[in-house]
């Protein structure tokens, strides 16, 4: 039987190009079940996406779309929602994309709080290029640039948004296709800039490298290392090495969206243009 | 059997992430490197392998008795 949301993927585009096993897939799957599950209007509905593997996404997604520029997902998208703050703005990016090239749009995204679903696909890697080292390679692992081990620090880009003011933050993986679903809508009913970072199995660059070339192995690794956030915080302090990591809503947070905060000045410049 | 499965064939990358979650053995891949359904009668349609297809390549649907 057809499914439903089906409707919401560009159908003479599929199959998409990306590798086989890819998580990136699920999670576009998981954007489109989100979108069907709030009812937002296709019309009303606007994908932006950076540069990378996981901004392809749009040129798949039948909305209104842009790819833009390199890192610059997020200004693209703030002019979008500021131009017309009815439209649903989503914005798909990448671990490279929103944490190094993009990284000071991302953190004063947050800063302004502006009114956006961002969704990071979190591969570990720079995929498309040849596997180089990402902000989010986590330390040790191997990367074509980091032939020994990622020697730097890897950013927790929840606790950087967190930082930044982000009002939601949330993060699952592509093995728990459910629970990402249901934190995309929750971030998409968030008036503010919701955060949700879906980790996703590169086996092509980042597993060949890390002895994980099979993507079902990559995903029983999140199914073996994520913990739930109630139960994580229980967690003793000893226990929350090696691999693990929470998943769930991390962060919530009630502030004056930009938008919102933008019409006071109107308001008070003499409502010029309304 | 009381599931119906379809595949649309030319999305499978053959990844075998249907055959690793699948709880039943019911899928497996071919010597082309695509999904084939060897053991259909098992298929308890739990949807497992549909949840997770990168591709959207593999649908199950449960069999409603007419």
């Amino acid at each position: 039987m057809e499914r439903s949301y089906e409707k919401y993927f560009r159908q003479n585009r599929l199959p998409h190009l990306w590798c086989p096993g890819c998580g990136n897939g699920i999670a576009m799957k998981a954007i489109v079940k989100a979108i069907e599950m709030k009812g937002l209007d296709q019309n009303k509905t606007v994908i932006v996406s950076g540069i990378g593997c996981s901004s392809r996404a749009s040129g798949y997604m039948d909305f209104d779309t842009v790819h833009t520029a390199h890192g610059r997902a997020i200004p693209f998208a703030t002019g979008i929602k500021m131009a017309n703050p009815e439209l649903n703005v989503i914005v798909i990016t990448g671990d490279g994309d929103c944490t190094a090239i993009g990284g000071n749009h991302f953190i004063h995204g947050c800063r302004r709080n502006v009114d956006l679903t961002v969704i990071l696909f979190d591969n570990n890697i720079y995929g498309m290029t040849g596997g180089q080292a990402s902000p989010m390679t986590p330390t040790g692992k191997k990367a074509t640039t980091a032939p020994y081990g990622a020697v730097d620090h890897a950013f927790d880009a929840c606790k950087l948004a967190e930082a930044a003011g982000a009002t939601y933050v949330a993060r699952s993986t592509a093995y728990h296709v459910q629970h990402l679903t249901d934190l995309i809508a929750k971030g998409m009913d968030n008036k503010g800039f919701s955060f949700i970072e879906a980790m996703v199995q590169c086996p092509t660059s980042f597993g060949r490298k890390n002895k994980m070339a099979d993507p079902a192995a990559m995903m029983m690794w999140m199914r073996d290392n994520a913990v739930m956030k109630a139960a994580w915080d229980k967690l003793p302090e000893e226990k929350k090495t090696g691999d693990k990591f929470p998943i769930g809503v991390l962060y919530e947070a009630s502030d004056i969206d930009y938008a919102t905060a933008y019409d006071h000045v109107i308001d008070l410049a003499g409502g010029a243009g309304k | 059997m009381n599931s119906e499965i379809t595949i649309k064939l030319p999305r499978c990358k053959g990844c075998g992430i249907c055959v690793a979650f699948c709880p039943k053995k019911v899928l497996a891949i071919d010597e082309l490197g695509k999904v084939i359904i060897v053991n259909p009668e098992a298929c308890i349609a739990c949807g497992q392998c549909e949840l997770r297809c990168p591709d959207y390549a593999i649908f199950v649907d449960k069999k409603v008795e007419k």
